[in-house]
């Protein structure tokens, strides 16, 4: 397969999930979440959900239990510092 | 300069009239760009540009010019200004010289990277250390690899034409051109120049149409970090790595010699002035001996080949226009006859030679040429050079045309030393 395909003359992208493609493979260190510690898991309400805030590339999803899309995280492991109840761990 | 200038002018029926004017070689470039009708211009005053400046900011402010005038603080800025507003749509059009040219120098490969029709009038200064503001052509010699395309005009004219014609190239292969022409020499001595009129340049040269377009309902990301393989994208095509978008500048330079002998041949048709070729000849016909210079040293170089002719040698004179893309193929075509060559440079590749004869030995390499090519460096820092050196530099390398080939590791230089 060759590159013409994309008719680009400079590079060029639209913003869309996986644009960069899959980001996960730069992944070293991956993230594990202990639901039995995470609050919003543990209070089964909406509450806390740093990680999800200070999440760089936007890859945890609000939901109950929260989810963590691991073919686009990188691991930079600020989910795990920000974590309150120190409810995810690097593995 | 075409001898034919009135006369030509009639001979285009479709054309107006001439309209003669006395012009140094800035207000030449100033008057280019507004004919252009420039949309936005961010330059950075220096000598000997910046006449260019202050009469692209009188247009803008008076109104005779649709232009947006943005006085940045540097030459890095100016042409960051360039090719954002380029990016987004507008025709851009800077001017600098020598150390300002050098300032740039991280924003033209860029400019040239991100594929943007900016055009740029460099105004050749020689670079210090030592500080020197008088005229050599080592600032755009040292731009070379850039990605940008390089003409160098001969006399005024020459330079109002070029930054006409130089949208016109850019903007259809989608690559820089830097237009180039010497200081003092040309920009700061008056010449007659015929200025066209508006409504020909407009029939010429047609509105500026980006390959960048940016709309908020179809955003686009342009020139993000891109790794060495290609990749592919959301919708599962193949995108260009680095490596690929390098090539395409490289092919889109290569291809771009038929797009400037075409815009060239067109401004031919509609102005009476044919710059349909990437180098100028003088007599080469029946020449074994040719001189190669760039910019108004060429005609400097048609002097000497006047006194030479006296002589009862045949010698003749070919002009570089183009020094990007180096137009190797038609050289060898052109200097089928020479059986030595002198290359004069107002630049010097430290170590090695001048740019231009580099370029020449190059070309000749595998063609059927055996001319021995002997280069002079000379007008370093403003350092007059008169027509009688130039003779004197050929009937120098005369033993050359006996002995045939010869390889002069290093160049000679015409100074006091």
């Amino acid at each position: 397969m060759r590159t013409r395909d994309c008719k680009h003359i400079c590079d060029e992208s639209s913003p869309a999930i996986g644009e960069a493609g899959k980001t996960g493979e730069w992944r070293s260190l991956t993230p594990v979440i202990h639901h039995n510690k995470c609050i919003p898991a543990k209070q089964k309400k909406q509450s806390c959900f740093l990680c999800w805030l200070y999440c760089p590339d936007a890859i945890i999803k609000k939901t109950i239990p929260i989810q963590i899309n691991l073919e686009y995280c990188k691991g930079c492991g600020i989910c795990v510092q920000v974590c309150p109840a120190k409810a995810i761990t690097m593995a | 300069m075409p001898k034919t200038r009135r006369a030509s002018a009639s001979l285009t029926k479709k054309a107006n009239k001439a309209n003669i004017r006395l012009l140094d070689g800035n207000q030449a470039a100033a008057e280019g760009a507004k004919l252009s009708r420039v949309q936005v211009i961010a330059a950075y005053p220096i000598t000997p540009q910046t006449p260019v400046t202050e009469a692209l900011s009188e247009f803008a402010e008076r109104g005779d010019l649709k232009a947006e005038y943005v006085a940045v603080e540097s030459e890095h800025s100016a042409m960051a200004v360039c090719t954002s507003a380029s990016m987004v749509g507008a025709r851009t059009f800077t001017a600098t010289s020598a150390h300002g040219l050098a300032y740039m120098h991280e924003m033209l490969h860029w400019a040239a990277g991100a594929r943007l029709p900016v055009v740029l009038a460099c105004v050749n200064r020689a670079i210090g250390a030592p500080w020197n503001v008088l005229n050599d052509q080592q600032d755009s010699i040292s731009q070379r690899d850039t990605g940008w395309i390089q003409i160098y005009a001969r006399n005024n004219q020459e330079i109002l034409d070029s930054i006409i014609q130089a949208y016109k190239i850019a903007e259809s292969v989608y690559v820089p051109v830097m237009v180039c022409f010497d200081g003092y020499v040309l920009s700061h001595t008056e010449m007659p120049v015929d200025v066209p009129s508006q409504e020909d340049v407009d029939r010429f040269l047609p509105p500026y149409k980006p390959h960048t377009i940016l709309d908020p309902a179809n955003p686009k990301n342009y020139n993000l970090v891109t790794l060495a393989d290609p990749r592919a994208n959301a919708d599962g095509v193949l995108c260009h790595g680095y490596m690929e978008l390098r090539y395409l500048l490289q092919e889109a330079l290569q291809n771009s010699a038929e797009t400037i002998i075409k815009v060239g041949q067109e401004f031919g048709e509609l102005f009476g002035r044919n710059y349909a070729n990437m180098f100028w000849k003088d007599n080469l016909d029946d020449a074994d001996i040719v001189i190669v210079a760039m910019g108004s040293l060429a005609m400097e170089a048609k002097v000497a080949m006047g006194m030479l002719r006296e002589d009862g040698l045949k010698v003749g004179v070919l002009g570089l226009r183009m020094f990007r893309p180096f137009p190797k193929a038609a050289l060898v075509k052109a200097l089928e006859k020479a059986r030595l060559i002198v290359v004069f440079d107002k630049n010097i590749s430290y170590g090695s030679e001048g740019a231009t004869s580099s370029e020449i030995k190059s070309a000749l390499y595998g063609s059927q040429i055996k001319a021995a090519v002997r280069n002079f460096i000379v007008g370093l820092g403003g350092r007059d050079i008169k027509a009688r050196e130039l003779a004197d530099a050929v009937r120098k390398s005369l033993p050359s045309l006996k002995t045939g080939a010869l390889n002069i590791e290093y160049p000679e230089w015409i100074c006091y030393i």
